[in-house]
This record gives C-alpha cells, sequence and structure tokens, in this order.
C-alpha cells in the first residue's frame, strides 16, 4: 500500500487543474480519491515481474492517413462556440505571462 | 573564478508536411487569415478524434536518421497537460517514454577543419500549438487567439548538454537548420517560427581549485533568430556568473528549482517568465486517441537510402572529388543546397572546380548579397558562367577578360534583356577580349613595342624587373586580347635572347 492521499496532493491537483475547491471540498475529495486509490490499488497484488507495459488497450498499430488536405471550417463555424470573438479572433481574459 | 558553460538546446522544427498532424487541415503559415485552418480535431471539440499523419511520421525519421538517431521501432503518444488559451484541449498530444528518435548526434567543424560533436538525446514528434496575440496598449484588452497553427507538426529535437560557448550553440543550430534544409525536411523559416530555438543554460563554478557547485539551470526561450541564440546565452552566462557571486545559489539548495527566462533581443536581457508556483507538472499519461506506430528494420533501410547527400558529405566530396579547400567547400555548402548545385554545375561545364568555386565564392555572392537575390533568381545561370569559365579554361580569355564579360551580361539584364548562352562569344568579340594567340601578330607588335623602350629595356636589364610593364602595356594597346602574362613572357625571351 503506498502513501495515504494527502490534503496538499488535493489542492495541489485542484491547482493544476485550475479548480477551485473550499476547504470541505478538500476534505470530502481526499477521502473520496483516497478510496479511489485505494481499490485501485489492488493491483499492486499482482507480480508484473517482466510485464511490459501497456501502450494502448486497444491490439492495433499504425492507424496511418494520407497527407492530403480535408476541407476546414468556415471561420464563422470555427468562432461560433466560442464565448467571445471579434469576428476573426477568439478573444480571452488578457495573458499577462508570456510565458 | 574559474567556470564552464554547460548549454543544452531544445529545437522545434515545423515540418512542411500539406497538412496538419491529426488532421487535414492545411499545414500552411497564414497569419492574414486567422481562424481559417482549423476543423473539430484541432480545435479540440469533444467527439473528434486525430489520425495520425504518414508524412509527419517520414518527415520526422528522415531527420532522425540524418542525425544518426536510432529509430524507435515502437513508438507511442502521450499527453502533455497544461492549460494556455492557444491550446484548445488542455494538453498537448506529445511523445514522452518512446520517442520516435533517439540518441544521436550532430557535428561542426571548424575552418581547420576540427570536429565538435554534440549528441541528440531524442527527436520525437508532437502537435504545434496556436498562436496568441496580445494587446500591447497597457489597457488591459483582451488577447487573440488564432488557431490556424494549432496542430501543425513539429519535431522537437533535444541535445544533450554537450555545448560550451554561445558561439558553439549557433554554430550548432547553424549546421542543423543547414542539414534540415538540405533534407527538405522544413522551411525552416526562422521569422515565421518554423524553427525555434530554446536553451538550457548554466555554469559549473570551480569555488576552491578542487570542487564544483552548478547555478541554477535556466531555459532560455524565444531564441528565433542565430543572433539571438549567441546573445542571450552570453547574456545569461554574465548574469548566472553576478547573481552566483551576490547570492551564492546553487542546484541542490532548498527551493531552487529550474526557472524559465524569456529574451528580449531589442533590449538585451533575459526576463523571469515562470515563477515556482507555476512549475510545470505535466502530468504525462498514454494518449488513448493514438495507437502505437511501429516500423520496421526494411522500412528503416528503406527510408535511410532514399536519404540526399547531407552537408557534412558535400564537403568531404568538394574536397575529394574537387580538390577544394575545406573553407571553400564550407562557404560554398553553407550556402545552401541551391548554390552548391549552382556551384557543382559551374565546375563540370569548365572543368576547372577552383576557378569555379572563386567565382562562386567572390563574384556570383557579391552580386547576390547586392542585390539580394536567391541564387535561383540570380540572372547568370550556372551553365552560362560555365559557358563563361570554359573560355578561360582553354585560353580564349583571361580572367580579367572574364570578368568584363561578366559584368557586361550582368549590365544586360539589368536592362531586361534575357541572357543567352550565345552572347558571351558575342561580347567578347565586341569588346575584343579575345587571347591572341597568333605569334606572329604578337611577335610583330612586341618588336615595335622594343623599338621605342630603349630606358626600359635597360632599366630591366640592370635588375629592374617591373620596368616590363610599360611594354607590354604597349603591347596591349596594339593586340587587343593579348594576355598579358604571354606577352611578358614572350618579351623576356626577346630581350633576354
Amino acid at each position: 500500500m503506498s502513501e495515504a492521499l494527502t490534503p496538499e496532493t488535493v489542492r495541489k491537483v485542484a491547482r493544476l487543474a485550475r479548480i477551485q475547491l473550499t476547504e470541505a471540498d478538500v476534505d470530502r475529495f481526499t477521502r473520496q480519491l483516497g478510496q479511489v486509490l485505494g481499490y485501485v490499488e489492488m493491483l499492486s497484488e499482482l507480480n508484473t515481474d517482466g510485464v511490459e507495459p501497456l501502450a494502448h488497450p486497444l491490439e492495433i498499430e499504425n492507424v496511418l492517413r494520407e497527407d492530403e488536405p480535408t476541407p476546414s471550417l468556415s471561420r464563422e463555424a470555427a468562432l461560433s462556440n466560442s464565448p467571445k470573438s471579434d469576428g476573426k479572433y477568439f478573444l480571452v481574459p488578457q495573458i499577462l505571462d508570456a510565458g | 573564478m574559474n567556470f564552464t558553460t554547460i548549454i543544452g538546446l531544445e529545437v522545434h522544427v515545423q515540418l512542411n508536411t500539406r497538412t496538419k498532424i491529426f488532421c487535414g487541415c492545411v499545414n500552411k503559415f497564414n497569419p492574414d487569415q486567422p481562424n481559417t485552418q482549423t476543423c473539430p480535431v484541432c480545435l479540440g471539440l469533444p467527439g473528434s478524434l486525430p489520425v495520425i499523419n504518414r508524412e509527419a511520421i517520414h518527415l520526422g525519421q528522415m531527420t532522425g536518421l540524418a542525425l544518426n538517431c536510432t529509430i524507435t521501432p515502437f513508438t507511442k503518444w502521450d499527453r502533455k497537460q497544461y492549460f494556455y488559451p492557444d491550446l484548445p484541449k488542455g494538453y498537448q498530444t506529445s511523445q514522452f517514454d518512446l520517442p520516435l528518435c533517439q540518441n544521436g548526434y550532430i557535428e561542426t567543424f571548424s575552418h581547420e577543419g576540427e570536429a565538435r560533436r554534440v549528441r541528440i538525446l531524442r527527436a520525437h514528434l508532437e502537435e504545434d500549438a496556436g498562436k496568441n496575440m496580445h494587446d500591447e496598449s497597457g489597457r488591459g484588452r483582451d488577447s487573440q487567439v488564432d488557431l490556424n497553427r494549432a496542430g501543425t507538426p513539429l519535431l522537437e529535437i533535444v541535445s544533450q548538454p554537450d555545448i560550451r560557448s554561445a558561439q558553439e550553440a549557433k554554430a550548432i543550430l547553424e549546421e542543423l537548420h543547414l542539414l534540415l534544409t538540405y533534407l527538405g525536411v522544413s522551411d525552416c523559416n526562422m521569422q515565421e517560427g518554423s524553427l525555434r530555438c530554446d536553451a538550457n543554460v548554466n555554469l559549473h563554478i570551480d569555488t576552491d581549485g578542487c570542487s564544483k557547485v552548478a547555478t541554477p539551470i535556466v531555459e532560455v526561450k524565444n531564441l528565433n533568430s542565430f543572433r539571438s541564440i549567441e546573445a542571450a546565452i552570453e547574456y545569461e552566462v554574465k548574469r548566472q556568473l553576478e547573481e552566483f557571486q551576490k547570492t551564492g545559489r546553487k542546484i541542490g539548495d532548498p527551493g531552487v528549482e529550474k526557472e524559465t527566462r524569456g529574451w528580449d533581443m531589442e533590449r538585451g536581457y533575459t526576463f523571469a517568465q515562470r515563477g515556482k508556483e507555476e512549475a510545470a507538472d505535466y502530468r504525462y499519461f498514454p494518449c488513448p486517441d493514438l495507437v502505437p506506430v511501429t516500423t520496421s528494420p526494411e522500412r528503416i533501410e528503406e527510408i535511410r537510402r532514399s536519404l540526399p547527400e547531407f552537408p557534412a558529405q558535400r564537403r568531404a566530396r568538394y574536397r575529394q572529388e574537387f580538390g577544394l579547400s575545406l573553407y571553400d567547400a564550407s562557404v560554398i555548402v553553407n550556402q545552401g543546397a541551391g548554390l552548391a548545385r549552382y556551384f557543382e554545375t559551374v565546375a563540370n561545364l569548365c572543368g576547372d572546380a577552383k576557378q569555379a568555386a572563386n567565382w562562386v565564392t567572390q563574384d556570383v555572392q557579391r552580386d547576390l548579397n547586392d542585390r539580394k537575390l536567391t541564387i535561383g533568381e540570380f540572372p547568370i545561370s550556372a551553365e552560362l558562367l560555365g559557358q563563361l569559365l570554359k573560355r578561360i579554361v582553354v585560353g580564349d580569355l583571361t580572367v580579367k577578360g572574364a570578368r568584363e564579360v561578366y559584368a557586361q551580361l550582368l549590365a544586360d539584364s539589368d536592362e531586361g534583356q534575357t541572357l543567352l548562352v550565345d552572347w558571351i562569344d558575342a561580347i567578347i568579340e565586341e569588346k575584343s577580349l579575345k587571347v591572341v594567340n597568333d605569334t606572329g601578330l604578337l611577335d610583330a607588335a612586341i618588336t615595335s613595342a622594343l623599338e621605342d623602350s630603349q630606358k626600359a629595356i635597360d632599366d630591366y636589364k640592370a635588375g629592374k624587373q617591373q620596368a616590363l610593364g610599360a611594354v607590354v602595356g604597349k603591347v596591349m594597346k596594339l593586340v587587343k586580347g593579348a594576355d598579358a602574362k604571354v606577352v611578358r613572357e614572350m618579351l623576356i625571351r626577346k630581350i633576354d635572347g
């Protein structure tokens, strides 16, 4: 059994996912996510020595397409689901950090 | 303080496929028509599924082989999670643990022929993000996002930290740029962002003569010209040294993490971009939407056989086949495949590679620079120059005479005329440039010139070699197109004999 999930980890994951949590949320998710992880932890009972990591659950490889253009969406259609646009670009709140 | 600069490069190359890496939208630099080259896949709309572009794999593997890499027989796709407005899906499809190509190297050569090898850790495929445009007015207006670029195939080439100076970093990037253009896998236009470079820089400082400490690693971004990579690294070395002297901060100290800095070319400094709080944590995991790609040894050999000649091979061939110096070979090859092909045609046509190299590296280069032309736009074709130089090789024309013909050809072209090979002879005729090998005619002219040059003859006999110059001039005036060297030799024979 690996270490138990800590509230700090929950806060970190929430921050990486840009999800705002209240302290009550952190408590609840630490417990709930801890239970999920504990359940999945059962897998570690299996001996996987010498077993290749699985790259993909489907046993299919090399699904490739030819380098042939297909029609794109019109700009109007592309922007149509955007919460905000100026008719040419998607608009987002000003980005401060140029990284 | 003794220190060693440690540099590794990460180079992003846009591959010149016709379509994007995971969808059929065209892959074209088109900032004037924003958001016209998108579809549900590259917009990251729910329910859409990516399919890998065969050509992107091919171009990536070509590049890997040219970089002496091992082509990974079984390669897979991973999601790199981060939030940024130019990344519609909230993750970038990339490759984590099984990159397309691994463990290669690239070499540069100094003009003295000294080789410098930099190891390549890996080269993997991924999708480019879109482009953000920020409001520069400071009034906090919204940023604009153009997703035309989202999904452009990128090959990220990562070097080992084998580079030891800013100059070396520039030289390696130039050689890589040249290799990619010879391969034709990318247009490598740094202004348009089809070749972008980040540099990881830190210093290993010898503090007391026996132990070394390392300054925190800084990733410098936005290096979009050869000049900026050199200048940014030079600046960063100075900055890190000063900071270390002030704070003593080193790798291994609590709270020391890799830092990201941007390069401002205009102001000439690097600036902090990402604080520790936002330190990257990409949580890679295998992409369930894309299946692995396998490549057989036979296929790898097939690609290897199809590769064009690399710049390094071409320099070596020019030295062996044409007897050029490494310097001349490099000057020609480093100007790109176009100029190299031009040179080869000229050399083969005229039969004197050294002569061809002199003209291509001096006259042609000068006029290309003056006129801001590419070799493909140059009015004097390789065939034309080859035929012109052949006249020198067979002895019909002096180099000086050939320069006159060349200048006339350029002048004619400037007047809007299309140049034809017959013109060479017409110009030679018109300007009486043909070397006169008619010894009877020359003999007569020499005899006549000597008759009223007694003082020069006496001076020459008294040991003043240069006194003959005036006599040679007289003969040349009498017989237009005479070869000064031949005239001089004949004169000496006559006076001495």
